[in-house]
């Protein structure tokens, strides 16, 4: 608490430190009030169906234990503060955290100034570098590309060679440090499409992959050229400027089959991978940009 | 004995005891409604529009703050995993607030940009097929069910007669905005500005 007004400091010091005083006194008075002397029987005089109720002073240790409580209140206000006064232990839960970090960067700082100071190709030779990228992954990135990478329908699997905005080291960490927005209009430049022309460019889609549709591939490759090619290239080996896929190499992100490639021109797709920048930083980017990259080397 | 007083009467006990236990709070809590930092929303701060304030409804609804806190505490264990620590004054616009109290699954007060859209639809249509060890339950009738925009100017209402600054026009606009939503569409987009405010740097 470190906003308190003047008038609220005072407020909780009166409350909490009165309080203490006044258990204390309580215990006193109430204590005073009780006769010890051989006189009286030791009852209230209260009495009921011949029961008495008796009127014994509190057992000794009972009477330690209250008092003891007194004084570790006193001793707890002066180590941790009341009010806004924050004690002798200069102690806030901000403070504390950053007690923490401080701990935390002097301990791993350096080993990720070591890291830092390779480049992610040498990183990704490197085993401890890889065994920290891949724990960054798994408590990060397998949310979405799965705990072996390896995806599934919307989010790319890493392992393979096939890269939406490219596979270099750098490509990577770009994606990664400021995300990738995926960006496939419905019905590609030809709005005015019918689903019979779509099933046609559909025939012709899969033909780049070796497989046969229902509809006309030859109509549909002119129509291809004039809804699909500005980005997925006349060849349909996409653009990795512009995260375009690559249609001819049978790798779907959205699944291959007919059914799937209508859908996905009728409907359009706009993947969105999420910019990392702020909630890792640039060392754990670089780290994991490594890790990454490795995935698809051990194929080779 | 003046016990007597307060033994044989009963209300007059009733009051003490109130008295008794609330004592604390005088100290605790009283003087926090007259704090800047936890009236004062924090900068940048806006108030759910229509269809988030749904979202927000389907949320409590399905009983996703049984499972899910929305308060990062000031532990780097936590601020490593979820972010900066959850600040009192992201939360002034919250009736109730949803901090709660048992994580069965991760925190949530920062996961709005973190995943995307598509994810979060296809994690709650069932949650294995992106996540397979999860045991989150599936939500595939958010899928199907739209949101009646009916009660959502009244909400407004309530909720501004509370304190949370919403215009005329919002509440004027709120029906149509909200009226048809799919419900899945408004839980991604109230889960997508969680804890957005603040920069997630640390």
């Amino acid at each position: 608490m470190t906003e308190l007004t003047t008038f609220w400091h005072i407020w909780v010091s009166v409350i909490v430190i009165g309080s203490m005083i006044a258990s204390g006194a309580l215990i006193i008075i109430t204590k005073r009030g009780q006769k010890f002397d051989e006189e009286t029987d030791q009852t209230t005089g209260h009495s009921f169906d011949g029961i008495h109720e008796l009127d014994n002073p509190l057992p000794k240790w009972w009477m330690y234990f209250f008092w003891s409580t007194i004084v570790f209140g006193f001793a707890y206000i002066l180590i941790y503060g009341v009010g806004d006064w924050t004690g002798f232990s200069k102690w806030s839960s901000h403070g504390q955290w950053e007690n923490e970090m401080a701990k935390a960067e002097e301990k791993y700082q350096p080993y990720y100034d070591k890291l830092t100071a390779m480049t992610i190709e040498e990183l990704a030779q490197n085993e401890e570098a890889l065994a920290t990228g891949q724990r960054i992954y798994a408590s990060n990135c397998s949310v979405c590309h799965g705990p072996t990478a390896s995806g599934s329908e919307g989010f790319p699997n890493l392992t393979d060679n096939d890269w939406l905005y490219g596979g270099s080291p750098a490509a990577i960490k770009a994606t990664l440090t400021n995300g990738r927005n995926g960006a496939m209009p419905a019905n590609g430049l030809k709005p005015d499409m019918t689903p019979e022309e779509r099933n046609d460019i559909v025939a012709h889609v899969l033909t780049l992959s070796g497989r046969e549709g229902s509809g006309d591939a030859t109509k549909g490759k002119a129509l291809f050229a004039q809804a699909c090619a500005a980005c997925h290239g006349g060849d349909g080996k996409g653009m990795q400027a512009i995260g375009a896929p690559n249609l001819t190499d049978n790798i779907w992100l959205y699944g291959g089959s007919e059914a799937k490639i209508d859908f996905t021109i009728e409907h359009g797709r706009a993947g969105v991978m999420p910019a990392w920048k702020e909630i890792l930083g640039e060392d754990k980017i670089h780290v994991v940009s490594a890790y990454v990259y490795s995935l698809s080397q051990e194929q080779e | 004995m003046k016990h007597d007083i307060v033994e044989k009467n009963l209300p007059l006990m009733i009051v003490l005891i109130v008295i008794a236990i609330s004592w604390g709070a005088l100290a605790e809590i009283v003087p926090l409604f007259y704090s800047n930092e936890t009236t004062e929303p924090v900068e940048g701060l806006e108030p759910l529009s229509a269809v988030e304030l749904e979202g927000r409804d389907i949320y409590i609804r399905e009983g996703c703050h049984v499972c899910h806190t929305q308060m990062i505490r000031p532990f780097r264990a936590e601020t490593e995993r979820y972010g900066h620590y959850s600040l009192a004054g992201e939360h002034v616009y919250e009736h109730p607030f949803l901090w709660g109290s048992k994580r069965t699954g991760p925190d949530l007060a920062r996961v709005g940009q973190r995943y995307s859209d598509d994810w979060h639809r296809a994690h709650l249509y069932n949650p294995r097929d992106v996540v397979p060890s999860s045991n989150m339950p599936a939500f595939p009738w958010l899928f199907e069910q739209t949101i009646d925009g009916r009660d959502t100017p009244k909400k407004m209402a309530a909720l501004r007669s509370v304190g949370v600054p919403y215009t005329d026009e919002q509440i004027a606009g709120a029906k149509d905005a909200a009226d048809g939503v799919r419900e899945i569409d408004a839980l991604v987009l109230y889960l997508q500005q969680l804890g957005t405010v603040l920069t997630q740097k640390r």
